[in-house]
């Protein structure tokens, strides 16, 4: 049921905003990517006390439809006059004889039908639609998806399923992003509905970890340490969340449970820097960066601080290790070993030892795509030191995307879990406090999801809580 | 043998220190001797005289006998046989038995005079006033000024290029007399402690400043320790961009805040 054309779309996506580096083009010409499939969503109506929740509805579906940057979203001036809210509703068109003999058949429309559509001028691929009733005073959502260019009824029925929420507003936002979810899963997108961010924020009056919604909704604060807590990071499972903290002893590690809020138990080495961790894919090692021999280097020990090993043994400053969730064993990371820091790679035993960049500019930031081979990062190469941009870069190709071309500052880049989006930082020119925004792989759709206080080094936890 | 005839030879020393540590000694208040507690028993005791019967002075005391400088003292005397009695310090005529408060501001000697047609008798008592000047405070254990205060008074911060951990040639002048500060703090408190603290300018990311400033506090301090400076005096500690002294976005800024700074520690 899966539908093709959408993998080869998002690999467009990724190719669109993609030039080979060699060609030393930044900002230079980006392929267009080519079209998404058009999407048109009906406004879904309630029976009785369920259409006073129609609006919220309406909006969220539409909403987390258009975000994923899967689909493109046809306007709704464009549809027919005839709204189907089931499959009965469609009626197959009849032919009869013609008026004026010699004519061709004539085709009499008999209510509404798929070619209605997928012709002009809505000229849709595909058509989300249903209604919503109040039975045993919840809400009640059966939704649908066509793809309106198969010739029955039968064959373009993709999704006809029921969803039940409660009803107020919280339940038709529930039931909308599950439909929402199962119809972008046909597109091989996954939804970031339930997901958390995690970011710094010094709106309390210190800098400490706080967690929102992926759409910015439900901003909390996470810690409270009143010194300096950053450098935020999520387990595998969403489980726990690591960030460091300047004590009295120096900066250390701290990993707190996501439910309790609790500090859990982490053993930090004995030195001055401790920062930057990550929680290995595996799920059972830490890796960060910490002073060792004068120099802040790349370590690993188990979850709780035990076992430590050391993977660089150089005498340049590194930090950042981010590893790669597919194959949990090659590990991006900032190094200064060639001069001005850099993006490289090694394995997680600290051998293979790669440069990703080319040495021109500062590198900041990297992040894996969950499919293991796109990455993205903040280098500042074209722009002056410190005007950090975001690029995008297919590791095995080494192809490279700029999607943010200054504004400022824009820094951070950590992809969503459906692997289209990015969360980032941008700092204005000028401007003393960052703000988080998210935006798609090709620097689309640009989405402010703060505005109090400065916010900075979101990462996106995978885990839907 | 030979210690034996040290110590010897050091106690002769003690001993002669100590007789010419009391020649120099300061000279004693005078303290007019009390009476003998027998005396008034003794007067007592003797048959009374025959008349006209003569002047006699049953008791004069002071209590208490030392008083620092502002606190009182009660004299109380008992006069038998006269009713023109006298206290000198101006305090003039007093009756047969009483008590006075007095508030000697230096040791003085009260005296009481009574007086019966030719006989008259007089006793003295003498109150002692201590310290007449206020003692001087405790002995401080280290300098007036604290090392703090001097090392943040004396103490230059030294600089740093972008991106960069070197010490520079004005960073080495530098931290030479920084070297010769902490050396005269620790020669005066040998347990003083000193953080270098490594800041970055705003440019670089929040991670590798991070490090850098981490960086730039372990060459100062590598530095320091190089010109003699004992190194479990010295931590280190990042602060990467997060404590700017300035916030202009200009060269002349940045500069200010890529340093290495001497603070005392916590």
């Amino acid at each position: 049921m899966k539908i093709k054309l959408i993998l080869a779309s998002l690999t467009a996506l990724a190719a669109g905003a993609i030039f080979v580096l060699g060609q030393d083009k930044i900002g230079g010409e980006i392929i267009k990517p080519k079209g998404n499939p058009k999407m048109a969503v009906i406004d879904f109506r309630g029976g009785g006390d369920a259409q006073k929740f129609m609006t919220t509805f309406n909006t969220t579906l539409w909403d987390e439809l258009k975000n994923s940057g899967a689909l493109e979203m046809v306007g709704k001036a464009f549809y027919p006059l005839e709204i189907p809210q089931q499959p009965q509703d469609f009626k197959p068109p009849t032919t009869a004889a013609p008026l004026r003999r010699g004519d061709p058949p004539r085709v009499v429309k008999n209510g509404p039908w798929l070619t209605d559509w997928s012709g002009p001028p809505t000229n849709t691929n595909f058509l989300t639609f249903g209604y919503t009733a109040v039975q045993d005073g919840r809400l009640l959502l059966r939704g649908f998806l066509f793809n309106v260019g198969q010739p029955d009824v039968t064959s373009a029925n993709l999704i006809g399923k029921l969803y039940v929420g409660s009803l107020d507003d919280d339940g038709a936002k529930k039931v909308a992003r599950e439909f929402a979810a199962d119809i972008l899963q046909q597109f091989g997108m996954k939804s970031l509905s339930g997901t958390k961010i995690y970011f710094v924020s010094d709106r309390s009056g210190n800098k400490e970890i706080w967690s929102m919604d992926y759409d910015g909704s439900n901003q909390k604060q996470m810690t409270n340490y009143k010194t300096i807590s950053k450098d935020p990071a999520v387990s595998p499972d969403g489980k726990m969340f690591a960030f460091h903290t300047l004590t009295k002893t120096g900066w250390q590690i701290m990993v707190h449970s996501v439910e309790t809020g609790k500090k859990l138990p982490f053993y930090n080495m004995v030195t001055s820097t401790i920062e930057t961790p990550e929680f290995a894919p595996d799920g059972q090692h830490m890796l960060f960066s910490a002073t060792v021999d004068g120099w802040l280097q790349i370590c690993m020990t188990d979850l709780n601080g035990g076992n430590l090993v050391r993977l660089s043994h150089v005498h340049a400053l590194e930090v950042s290790p981010k590893v790669n969730p597919k194959t949990k064993r090659d590990v991006l990371f900032i190094s200064g070993r060639s001069g001005i820091e850099q993006l490289w790679k090694m394995s997680i035993d600290g051998g293979e030892v790669e440069r990703i960049t080319n040495g021109e500019g500062y590198v900041a930031n990297p992040s894996w795509n969950p499919n293991g081979q796109m990455i993205a990062f903040a280098w500042t190469r074209g722009f002056e030191p410190g005007a950090y941009n975001i690029f995008v870069m297919n590791l095995a190709s080494k192809e490279l995307g700029q999607l943010t071309s200054s504004a400022g500052k824009n820094e951070s880049p950590f992809w969503a879990p459906d692997g289209a989006h990015l969360v980032y930082q941008n700092t204005p020119t000028h401007g003393r406090t960052a703000q988080i925004y998210t935006m798609l792989a090709d620097g689309k759709n640009q989405q402010k999801l703060t505005t109090q206080g400065d916010n900075t080094q979101p990462v996106w936890s995978n885990a839907i809580n | 043998m030979r210690n034996l005839s040290r110590t010897l030879g050091s106690v002769v020393f003690a001993a002669a220190l100590m007789i010419s540590a009391a020649g120099c000694k300061k000279k004693a208040p005078i303290v007019n001797t009390p009476p003998p507690t027998s005396a008034p028993a003794r007067t007592t005791n003797e048959p009374p005289p025959s008349a006209p019967l003569a002047v006699r002075i049953n008791s004069f005391t002071g209590e208490p006998r030392s008083i620092e400088r502002g606190q009182s003292a009660t004299l109380r005397w008992s006069v038998g046989n006269s009713t023109d009695i006298s206290l000198d310090q101006n305090l003039g005529a007093v009756a047969a038995n009483g008590t006075r408060q007095v508030f000697p501001s230096q040791t003085t000697t009260y005296t009481l005079t009574a007086r019966s047609g030719a006989t008259q008798d007089t006793r003295s008592v003498t109150i002692e006033v201590n310290s007449s000047v206020p003692p001087p405070p405790p002995r401080p254990t280290g300098p007036t000024v604290s090392p703090g205060e001097i090392l943040g008074r004396d103490a230059q911060d030294v600089y740093f290029d972008y991106d960069k951990n070197d010490i520079r040639a004005d960073g080495r002048s530098t931290l030479t007399k920084d070297a010769d500060v902490i050396k005269r703090i620790l020669s005066a408190d040998p347990g003083f402690t000193i953080v270098i603290e490594g800041h970055c300018d705003e440019r670089g990311s929040e991670e590798y400043n991070l490090a850098l400033g981490d960086r730039r506090a372990i060459a100062v301090k590598e530095f320091l320790v190089q010109l003699g400076v004992p190194e479990d005096r010295l931590k280190t500690i990042s602060f990467g961009k997060e404590r700017p002294v300035c916030t202009d976005q200009d060269e002349a800024c940045y500069q200010r805040n890529r340093r290495g700074h001497l603070a005392p520690a916590q």
